[in-house]
C-alpha cells in the first residue's frame, strides 16, 4: 500500500497537539521543542507532497478513500491537484515559521501551541478534502480555535470584541454555505457527499443559479470579500503574531479555495451567471482596500487592509473565469499567503520591541534590526507587484484575465498598484529609516536567530517564485485546466 | 569557452548579481575591501561586453547572441535575450560607466556594502532592459531598476535641504525626491503595464521578434472596451507606451521629477541616472514604439517632435536660470535628451528615407554621447561639492588659479556637452539636426535656437565657477582633483575626443542596425 502522506500531514498537528497537552505546563522548553519538531515534520511532508505531484499526469493524485458513514454517503476522501498542492505547501511553511516566531510566548505556551495545531489540522483538512462533508467538518475545526487564540492571547484592547466579531461572521458564513451544500446533496439524488461525483451530477442551470450565491458568499466571507470583509482587519490586529500569520496567510485562502472548489467547480453555470457582478465587488476590495490601508496609522491595520486588497485580486482572478485569471489567482493565494505571513511577523517583531504600532511614533528601526527591515522591504516589493518577486507573477496573469473579460475593470484596478506602492514606501521610510527616537534607543534590540530564520525562509520563497515561476505555475495550470473543463462542459 | 560564447549575454546580465552576492559575504567593517572588491568585480561585465562588441558582426541582419529559455510559459513569456547595433552600444555604455561610478563612490562613508550591492542590482536592471527580447522581461527589468535607485537617493542622497509638502510639513529633500521619482515612474508605467497586458491577451505571446511581425498588422482585437475601433485602441496604447518612456527620457512636460532626483542623488547615482537611466526611455522608443506602432508613430510624430523642441528650449532656459550647479547640469539633460527625441520623432514621420536614417543615427549616437558627457559633468559637480559642501554658483568664482587641473577638465567636459566641433556632442547633434531639417524644418529651426542657449548656460556655469574675481574664501581650502578622481574622468574624456575626431567605429555599428531596422 502507498504511504498515506496526506492523512499523515493532516493528523500530524493534532497528534502533536495532544502530545503537547501531556507535557507538564511548566516545562515550556519541551513544549516548544515538540511543537517545532511537529511543524518541521509537517513542512517536510508538505514539501514531499508538493514535489511528488506529477504535473504531466494532472488530475487528483495521492488519493486516499475510506468509507466513514456509508448510510449517509459520507467518506473520508482526500487528494491533491494543481490548485491545492501549493496551498498545502503554504500551510506547512506558515506553520513552521509561525512556531519559530512564537518561541517567545510565555503565557501558557502549551495551550497556545495545542490550539494552533488543531487549527492547522483543520486547514490541511479543508485543502485536501474531496468530500463535501469532510470539508465542512475540517472547516469548523479551523474556525473554532481561532476564537480562543484571539480571545486569550490577543491584544488586550480589542481581543474580546474582535474574536466575537470574527467568529460570528465566519459561523454565519459557513451556515449559509452549508445550506447550499445540503441543497446540492439532496437535489443531486446521488446520496453522496463525494465531490468528484457531485461534479458530474448535472444540476439544472436554474438550480445552480439560485444556490451558487449561498455557497460562494458563505465561504467568500472568510476570503474577505467586500462587503463582508470588515471582520478581517479587526481580527488580524487583535490576534497574536503567529495567529495573524495563520489567519491572513492561510485562513483567508481557505475561504477563497472553498468558494472555488464548492462554488465554482460544483456549480459552474451559477458561476457564469453571477461572476459579472461579483467581479465588481472584488474591484471594490482591491481599490478601496488599498485606499483604506493607505490612511491607517496603526501598522497592523495597514497590513490587515492590504490583505483585503490582495485577496480581492484572488476573487477577481476567479471571477474572470478565464484561464489566465485563474492561474494568477492560484499563484496569488500562495504568494499572498507567504507575503502576509512575512508582514505580520515583521509587525509582531517591531511591536514586541517598541510596544506600539503607531506609525508616526516609529522610526529608524533599520539600525537595530536590519534583517527585519530587509524582510519588510522584500514583502513590500511583493505587495506592490514589483517584477522579480512572486506578487508580479501572480498579479500579471490576473490582470490579463481581467483584460480578456472586463477591460475597464483592469484599468480601474490598476490604480491600486500605485496606491499600494505609496503606502508601502511611506512605511518603509517612516518605520525603518530615519533616526531612532530617544524613547526606543537602547530599549530596542535585534530579533532572535529563530526569528531571522523565519524571515529569511519566507523572503526566500517569495524571491524564488518571482525569479523562477516555473516552479509553481505549471502545477496551477494543470489545476485550472480541470476547472475550465468543468466550466466548458457544464 | 563554448559555454561563455553561447551564454555571453546571460553572463553579462547576471555577473553584477554575482558580484552583489560576493560583496554580501564580506564583513561589514571591511569598507576598503568592499570598495576594491566592487571596483574589481565591476570590470567583469565590462570585459565581457568588450568581448561582445568585438564578436558582434555589424553587417549581419537581426539579433545576435540570442538566447532563449522557458521562463513563464503559461502567459507566453520566455527568457529571450539578444543584441543588435542599437542595444550593444547601450550595453557598452552601461558596463563602461559602472566601474567609473563605483570608483567615484569611494568617498561614500556610510554603509558602503549595501551601497555597492544596490549599485550592482541597478546595473542588472539596466542591462536587462537593453538585452531583453521579450516584452514582459523588458518590463520586469524596467520596473526592477527603480528599486535600487530609490534607495540610493533615499539613503545616500545629499543630507542638506528640506522640502515643504502639502500640509506645511517639512521633509528631507532626498526623501521627497526619491518618493517623487518612484511614484512618478511607477504611475507612468501603469499605462505601459496595461497596454502590455492588452497586447499579450490579443497576440498570446510576448516574444518581441514575433510581436514586431504580428502586432502592427493586427486589425482585430478580442473584447475591445466600449466598442472602440481598433485604430483608437492602438492610438491609446501608443500613448501609453510613449508616456511611460517620455517620463523616463524625460520629455517636457513630464520632466519635473528629474531635477529633484538628480540634485539629491549621490554623485555616482547622478552619473548613472543621467548616463544610463534616461537612455532607457529613449531606448524604449527605439526598440518598442517605432517597430510596434509604425502607423501611430508617424501620425503622432508631429506632437512628439513638438514636445521634444519644447524640452530643448525650456531645458536650456531652465538650465540658464539655475543657481545650483547640480540643477544646472540636471536641466541640461532635459535639453540634450530633447535632441534624441527630436531625431526619433523625425525618423518616425519619414521612416525609410535617408533623412530619417541620418536623424536616427544621430539620436542613438546622442544617447551614447550624452551618457559620457552627463556622467562626466555630474561627476565634476560632485568633485567640487565634496570639497566645498555647496553647489551654489554665487559662492564660487575665479577658482581656475586654485584648481588648474580640475578647471581644465571641467572646461573640456563642458565643451563636449556644449557641442564643440571636434568633440563628441557636435557629431551627434549635427546628425540629428541634419536629418530632421528636411522633415521638421520649423521644429529644427527652433531647436537651433535652443542650441544657442545651450552654449549660453554652459558658458555661464563655467564663468560662475572658474572665471571672474576669486572668492577669497576658498584660498587654502580648495584642494586639487586627486588621482582617483582623474582616473574616473580620463576614460570619459578619451572617448569624447575619440568619437569627436573619428566617430566611424561606433557610427558604423549603429548605422547598419538603423538601416536594417527602419
Amino acid at each position: 500500500m502507498q504511504f498515506p502522506i496526506l492523512s499523515v500531514i493532516i493528523f500530524t498537528p493534532i497528534v502533536a497537539a495532544v502530545l503537547i497537552l501531556f507535557i507538564p505546563a511548566e516545562r515550556k522548553t519541551e513544549v516548544r521543542m515538540t511543537a517545532l519538531a511537529a511543524a518541521t515534520f509537517a513542512l517536510l511532508l508538505s514539501l514531499w507532497a508538493y514535489f511528488s505531484y506529477d504535473v504531466s499526469a494532472g488530475g487528483y493524485q495521492l488519493l486516499e478513500k475510506y468509507t466513514w458513514l456509508p448510510a449517509l454517503g459520507i467518506s473520508y476522501q482526500v487528494g491533491i491537484d494543481g490548485m491545492n498542492a501549493p496551498l498545502i505547501l503554504l500551510t506547512g511553511v506558515v506553520m513552521f515559521t509561525g512556531v519559530l516566531i512564537s518561541w517567545g510566548i510565555d503565557d501558557r505556551p502549551r495551550e497556545f501551541f495545542a490550539f494552533l495545531f488543531i487549527l492547522a489540522t483543520g486547514v490541511f483538512g479543508v485543502f485536501v478534502a474531496l468530500d463535501l462533508f469532510m470539508l465542512f467538518f475540517f472547516y469548523e475545526i479551523a474556525v473554532f480555535p481561532m476564537y480562543l487564540l484571539i480571545a486569550i492571547w490577543g491584544w488586550k484592547e480589542t481581543r474580546e470584541y474582535a474574536a466575537m466579531k470574527l467568529t460570528l461572521y465566519l459561523f454565519i458564513g459557513s451556515v449559509i454555505a452549508l445550506v447550499g451544500a445540503l441543497a446540492m446533496y439532496f437535489s443531486s439524488g446521488l446520496g453522496t457527499f463525494d465531490m468528484l461525483a457531485l461534479e458530474q451530477a448535472g444540476f439544472s442551470t436554474r438550480f445552480q443559479q439560485i444556490w451558487f450565491p449561498f455557497v460562494f458568499f458563505g465561504f467568500a466571507v472568510l476570503g474577505g470579500i467586500f462587503p463582508f470583509h470588515n471582520w478581517s482587519p479587526d481580527g488580524h490586529v487583535a490576534a497574536p503574531t503567529a495567529v495573524s500569520m495563520f489567519h491572513a496567510g492561510v485562513l483567508m485562502k481557505l475561504g477563497a479555495f472553498a468558494a472555488l472548489r464548492v462554488g465554482i467547480m460544483l456549480m459552474p453555470e451559477g458561476a457564469k451567471m453571477h461572476m459579472p457582478w461579483i467581479i465588481l465587488l472584488s474591484l471594490v476590495n482591491v481599490v478601496y482596500g488599498a485606499y483604506i490601508a493607505s490612511v491607517q496609522n496603526d501598522f497592523k491595520y495597514v497590513i490587515g487592509f492590504s490583505s483585503v486588497s490582495h485577496m480581492g485580486l484572488v476573487a477577481m482572478g476567479f471571477a474572470t473565469l478565464t484561464r489566465n485569471g485563474m492561474i494568477g489567482a492560484g499563484v496569488q493565494m500562495f504568494s499572498h499567503g507567504v507575503m502576509t505571513a512575512l508582514f505580520f511577523a515583521v509587525v509582531g517583531m517591531v511591536y514586541d520591541q517598541a510596544h506600539t504600532r503607531d506609525i508616526p511614533r516609529l522610526s529608524g528601526f533599520r539600525k537595530v534590526m536590519p534583517l527585519v527591515a530587509v524582510a519588510f522591504i522584500v514583502g513590500g516589493l511583493v505587495s506592490m507587484g514589483m517584477p522579480g518577486f512572486s506578487g508580479f507573477i501572480a498579479e500579471f496573469p490576473i490582470f490579463m484575465g481581467v483584460w480578456e473579460s472586463h477591460p475597464w475593470i483592469a484599468i480601474v484596478a490598476a490604480i491600486s498598484i500605485v496606491i499600494t506602492a505609496s503606502y508601502i514606501i511611506r512605511i518603509i521610510g517612516k518605520v525603518f529609516f530615519g533616526t531612532i527616537p530617544e524613547e526606543f534607543d537602547h530599549h530596542v534590540h535585534d530579533v532572535t536567530v529563530l526569528d531571522k530564520v523565519a524571515l529569511v525562509f519566507l523572503s526566500g520563497i517569495l524571491i524564488i517564485v518571482g525569479v523562477y515561476p516555473s516552479i509553481m505555475v505549471p502545477m496551477v495550470e494543470s489545476g485550472v485546466d480541470k476547472i475550465l473543463a468543468l466550466l466548458g462542459g457544464a | 569557452m563554448d559555454f561563455i560564447a553561447s551564454h555571453l549575454l546571460t553572463l553579462i546580465l547576471f555577473s553584477p548579481v554575482l558580484a552583489a552576492v560576493i560583496l554580501f559575504f564580506i564583513p561589514r567593517d571591511q569598507d576598503d575591501l568592499v570598495r576594491w572588491g566592487a571596483f574589481v568585480f565591476s570590470f567583469i561585465p565590462f570585459v565581457l561586453s568588450l568581448a561582445l562588441w568585438f564578436g558582434f558582426d555589424a553587417g549581419q541582419a537581426g539579433f545576435q547572441f540570442e538566447e532563449k529559455a522557458i521562463w513563464y510559459a503559461a502567459i507566453g513569456s520566455s527568457y529571450h535575450l539578444g543584441v543588435d547595433g542599437i542595444s550593444i552600444t547601450m550595453v557598452l555604455l552601461t558596463t563602461l560607466l559602472t566601474p567609473l561610478a563605483v570608483l567615484a563612490s569611494f568617498s561614500i562613508k556610510e554603509n558602503v556594502k549595501a551601497y555597492m550591492m544596490l549599485f550592482f542590482l541597478l546595473e542588472l536592471g539596466m542591462l536587462g532592459v537593453f538585452l531583453s527580447l521579450d516584452l514582459l522581461l523588458f518590463f520586469v527589468f524596467w520596473e526592477f531598476g527603480l528599486v535600487p535607485m530609490y534607495f540610493l537617493i533615499n539613503q545616500w542622497g545629499s543630507e542638506k535641504g528640506e522640502r515643504e509638502i502639502w500640509g506645511g510639513r517639512k521633509i528631507p529633500a532626498r526623501t521627497y525626491a526619491s518618493f517623487k521619482f518612484m511614484i512618478y515612474t511607477m504611475a507612468g508605467s501603469l499605462g505601459l503595464l496595461l497596454a502590455i497586458q492588452m497586447i499579450g491577451v490579443a497576440v498570446r505571446t510576448y516574444d518581441m521578434t514575433q510581436l514586431f511581425l504580428i502586432w502592427p498588422g493586427l486589425r482585430e482585437l478580442p473584447n475591445v472596451p466600449l466598442g472602440l475601433s481598433i485604430s483608437v485602441v492602438k492610438s491609446i496604447a501608443f500613448w501609453a507606451f510613449a508616456i511611460a518612456f517620455a517620463i523616463k527620457v524625460p520629455v517636457w512636460p513630464f520632466h519635473t521629477w528629474l531635477p529633484d532626483a538628480h540634485t539629491e542623488a549621490p554623485t555616482a547615482g547622478s552619473m548613472i541616472l543621467a548616463g544610463v537611466l534616461l537612455k532607457l526611455g529613449a531606448y524604449g522608443f527605439l526598440r518598442l514604439v517605432l517597430p510596434l506602432y509604425p502607423v501611430e508613430a508617424k501620425y503622432f510624430a508631429g506632437a512628439l517632435g513638438f514636445l521634444a523642441v519644447m524640452a530643448i528650449i525650456f531645458g536650456a532656459f531652465a538650465s540658464y536660470g539655475q543657481n545650483d550647479f547640480k540643477r544646472l547640469v540636471a536641466y541640461s539633460s532635459v535639453n540634450h535628451m530633447g535632441f534624441v527625441v527630436l531625431g526619433i520623432a523625425a525618423a518616425a514621420f519619414a521612416s525609410g528615407t535617408q533623412d530619417a536614417r541620418i536623424a536616427l543615427n544621430g539620436a542613438v549616437l546622442q544617447m551614447f554621447n550624452h551618457g559620457l558627457s552627463a556622467a562626466g559633468m555630474f561627476f565634476l559637480v560632485g568633485v567640487i561639492y565634496e570639497r566645498t559642501h555647496t553647489r551654489n554658483l554665487d559662492e564660487f568664482g575665479g577658482l581656475f588659479p586654485l584648481v588648474p587641473v580640475y578647471g581644465g577638465i571641467l572646461m573640456f567636459t563642458s565643451m563636449a556637452s556644449l557641442g564643440l566641433p571636434g568633440l563628441n556632442g557636435f557629431i551627434s547633434e549635427f546628425l540629428v539636426v541634419r536629418g530632421a531639417w528636411p522633415i521638421f524644418t520649423l521644429y529644427t529651426a527652433l531647436a537651433m535656437i535652443g542650441l544657442l542657449f545651450t552654449g549660453l548656460y554652459i558658458l555661464r556655469g563655467l564663468k560662475q565657477v572658474l572665471q571672474g574675481p576669486l572668492n577669497e574664501h576658498w584660498v587654502g581650502h580648495l584642494t586639487e582633483i586627486n588621482t582617483r578622481e582623474i582616473f574616473v574622468i580620463v576614460p570619459l574624456m578619451i572617448l569624447m575626443l575619440w568619437i569627436g575626431i573619428w566617430p566611424g567605429w561606433i557610427l558604423d555599428v549603429i548605422n547598419k542596425a538603423v538601416v536594417m531596422l527602419f
